[in-house]
């Protein structure tokens, strides 16, 4: 509690004192019922509200206090500005959370350094030139491609892990007063809902009185699309080991049905998003948190258009090319969970948790 | 007569005033609402609200419980001391038993019931987000209707011939212009941010008012009616003042800028004397006396001091208290005499009665034989650190205001103006003659935005079809 704020934790700091003796805003979410819970506002606490916030933006247009006025409130962008500060102060390993600072920087280098991998493994083991079309592993074989992505997947999750730890711990300094499966039952529907996107009963704002249900359901998109493609890889991985099933599977197959429609989920959410970001009033989003977003954003547009290119190429004779393309970009992706925007689940899930358990009045 | 350019002119830009515009709009009116201010301050006082209050024969999705007509009545004859035109209050009475209903068709949101910090779930219908978002949904409705809306505008003239309105002469960012309509809402607000005008009537004290709301409430429609011969209610000396941070801004502080720990502790004037019972009354009344005691002390200042007991009592203040750990550098601090100040805390102590501390209830906390004593909560100053809120008087509104019949039009010397209307603060002390009792003003605003909207829309509808 001690502990020294930040530039922007300490706007956040004033900003809080300001919304709770004001508190005309306790209706739209849980960020400002929490702060009732509170009456001073430290590292802990801020770092919770900031990634409690889903940056739905009402708050900013209906604030008597929002700037020009010189009180100069502005809780989701200094929220948001406050919520990539905790993402860098949580990183593990510390010295990835250049990351944050970087995002374009880090975007390019893990694509490199992943494309450059699967080159040289595909150099490395690359048995033979493919007898049939679509015999992907001739070019990376099975084995070795498990190894290289379990070994990275390893990583990612420990990664994310620590970083989990280190938010929970940090943010926990409260005795937790419910720590049943009700929360967490009501904490998961409210990830999966989205739920304080539209929890008014009406869509929150892309600016003043801009209401489209657009930001809602195109994150669903992304979000079960990267789903659907997690379980085709699951399905494809339980029929080769399992089932001696070997790839490639047919179109009409669980694997390639799944895939397919997560693919086109992961292309329509982020493209979407992405056009969505452009259009958004800037006040309501510090811009560290924007390019972040639009970084992770056009990594998932990578990931999904080299797949579903590779989907319908895969039997011309530059398959190779294409798949050592894909397997890139799907390990730069991987190596960017923890240290881009990705991180914003897992800590708004927690702070979600956290809501439920202690502070849901 | 010419033509005119449009049906109906508003003159303001605050929750009466688009409630007349959009009742006026829905049916096709031309309607033009000249705003004084600037885009981001629109809304005057509407902004700050939160609520409005409505009686209810049942409970709603937005109020509890029910709070019948005969209940409202007499919340609003208890705080007027009866001061209020009963014909008019029990048309806002009655008819704000439907205005949630009525309002969410343009687009407003109430929140749910069963919420609200001030516990007024039963009697007022809170705004989701407060009155600034109000006013955000009411201005998109009337964009919807084809409203013509125009900021910074600037009413610096009436034209009134024989009791009827003709134009109004306007500023606006690209030039001075006549504006004529058939009909003109007067909708402006009360003068209580005028400071020439506070001065002219409590002298240099004034200057050390602040004012809660907009500063474009500078009563310049409300003048020009009266120079043009309206009748006038409300008594013009008054104003609704509560007791606020002294650091607050000039203007535009809102609600941020309370202070509620005058009950837990003392309150001392500049000259370390205590002047009033601080343990009164509970908060609705002492937060409205207050303003006015703080008024009447030197130099308009007044200091709220209370020990480490008091501390997570009241509502986190938006200003750090002046810490101290002992009167003396208390006093020193905030430049009052220690001497004094000392001795006053000390004979307070000595005359503090055992009793159970509630600051929930009139509990039976109280001093003896001071001069004012503290009637309840009455606890010794002893635990430091102690901290201490200098306190100024916030003015909310004016009384004064024009008089109105029960359409909603201006009443002048010579008999009811045809085609004048008036709505909101401006017509406010018709009911409200004193006294305040919480969203009262907000309800005043609709329902007589709603009249004046729906009347001047039916004149120029006959005298369009005429």
């Amino acid at each position: 509690m001690t502990e020294a704020l930040t530039e922007a934790m300490r706007k956040a700091e004033h900003e809080m004192v300001v919304c709770n003796a004001c508190r005309y805003c306790e209706a739209y979410c849980p960020v400002f019922q929490a702060m009732e819970q509170r009456v001073t506002f430290g590292r802990a606490d801020l770092t919770y509200l900031a990634n409690l916030c889903h940056n739905c933006g009402e708050c900013l247009y209906a604030c008597q206090y929002a700037p020009p006025h010189e009180f100069n409130i502005d809780v989701p962008r200094t929220l948001s500005r406050v919520r990539v500060e905790s993402y860098e102060s949580f990183a593990w390993p510390s010295f990835a959370a250049v990351a944050f600072r970087r995002p374009w920087m880090a975007t390019l280098v893990a694509i490199a350094a992943g494309a450059l991998i699967c080159a040289s493994v595909a150099r490395t083991f690359m048995v033979r030139a493919p007898r049939e079309p679509s015999d992907f592993y001739a070019v990376i074989p099975h084995d070795v491609l498990v190894t290289l992505f379990g070994v990275v997947g390893l990583f990612v999750i420990a990664a994310i892990w620590i970083g989990h730890r280190r938010f929970a711990g940090s943010a926990s300094h409260k005795g937790a007063r419910d720590g049943g499966l009700a929360s967490q039952h009501r904490a998961v529907r409210d990830v999966l809902t989205l739920k304080h996107l539209h929890a008014t009963g009406e869509d929150c704002v892309d600016a003043e009185e801009q209401r489209r249900p657009w930001r809602r359901w195109l994150h669903h998109c992304t979000f079960y699309g990267f789903g659907l493609c997690f379980a085709s890889t699951t399905v494809a991985a339980i029929y080769h080991l399992v089932c001696g099933w070997i790839a490639p599977y047919a179109y009409t197959s669980v694997p390639v049905v799944l895939g397919t429609i997560g693919g086109v989920g992961l292309v329509v959410g982020p493209a979407g998003l992405l056009a969505l970001d452009r259009r958004r009033d800037a006040a309501l989003t510090h811009a560290s948190e924007r390019t972040l977003g639009v970084a992770f954003l056009t990594m998932l547009l990578l990931t999904s258009v080299t797949g579903l290119l590779l989907l319908v190429l895969r039997e011309r004779s530059d398959m190779p090319v294409l798949l050592v393309i894909h397997l890139g970009v799907v390990l730069a992706l991987f190596l960017t969970f923890p240290y881009g925007k990705f991180v914003h689940g897992i800590y708004r899930g927690a702070a979600l948790l956290k809501f439920r358990r202690d502070d849901s009045v | 007569m010419n033509a005119s350019q449009y049906d109906i002119a508003v003159l303001g830009g605050g929750n009466a005033a688009l409630s007349a515009a959009l009742t006026a709009a829905e049916c096709g009116a031309r309607v033009i609402v000249l705003e004084r201010a600037p885009r981001a301050f629109r809304g005057g006082n509407s902004r700050h609200t939160r609520n409005l209050r409505c009686m209810h024969p049942a409970p709603t999705d937005v109020l509890t419980d029910t709070y019948p007509e005969d209940e409202f009545m007499a919340d609003l004859l208890r705080v007027t001391g009866g001061v209020t035109d009963q014909t008019l209050a029990r048309i806002m009475i009655r008819t704000s038993a439907d205005l949630p209903r009525r309002m969410k068709r343009f687009g407003v949101r109430f929140q749910p019931s069963l919420r609200g910090t001030l516990h007024l779930g039963r009697t007022n219908a809170f705004f989701l987000g407060g009155g600034k978002a109000l006013m955000n949904r009411a201005y998109a409705a009337a964009e919807r209707l084809g409203v013509r809306i125009v900021y910074e505008a600037d009413v610096v003239g009436l034209c009134i011939r024989d009791g009827r309105f003709e134009s109004v002469e306007v500023r606006m960012p690209h030039g001075a212009e006549a504006i004529t309509a058939r009909t003109v809402v007067l909708a402006a607000g009360g003068f209580e941010s005028n400071l020439e005008w506070l001065a002219e009537i409590w002298g240099a004290a004034a200057s050390n008012f602040i004012i809660r709301g907009t500063p474009y409430n500078t009563g310049t429609v409300l003048r020009l009616m009266l120079d043009a011969g309206a009748e006038a209610v409300g008594d013009p000396s008054q104003c609704h003042a509560v007791a606020i941070d002294a650091r607050a801004p000039k203007f535009d502080g809102g609600i941020v800028t309370r202070l509620d720990s005058v009950p837990l502790g003392i309150v001392v004037n500049k000259h370390g004397d205590r002047f009033y019972d601080e343990g009164e009354d509970y908060w609705p009344k002492r937060y409205a006396i207050w303003g006015r005691l703080v008024a009447q002390q030197a130099d308009q200042i007044a200091y709220s001091i209370v020990d480490s007991k008091a501390i997570g009592r009241f509502m986190p203040s938006v200003f750090p208290p002046i810490v101290a750990d002992s009167i003396r550098e208390l006093a020193a601090t905030l430049g009052l005499p220690a001497g004094t100040l000392a001795a006053t805390i000390e004979r307070f102590n000595a005359a503090v009665r055992p009793g159970t501390f509630d600051h929930q209830t009139l509990d039976d906390c109280r001093t003896e034989g001071l001069i004012p004593n503290k009637t309840h909560w009455a606890q010794r100053l002893d635990t430091p650190p102690f901290h201490a809120y200098p306190l100024r008087p916030g003015i909310t509104f004016t009384y004064l205001g024009v008089k109105v019949d029960e359409h909603a039009r201006v009443v002048m010397k010579g008999g009811v103006a045809e085609n004048i209307f008036a709505a909101g603060e401006i017509m406010a002390g018709n009911i409200l003659g004193r006294g305040y009792v919480a969203g009262v003003g907000m309800t005043i605003g609709t329902v007589f935005g709603e009249i004046a909207g729906r009347e001047s829309r039916d004149m120029a509808a006959k005298a369009g079809s005429a």
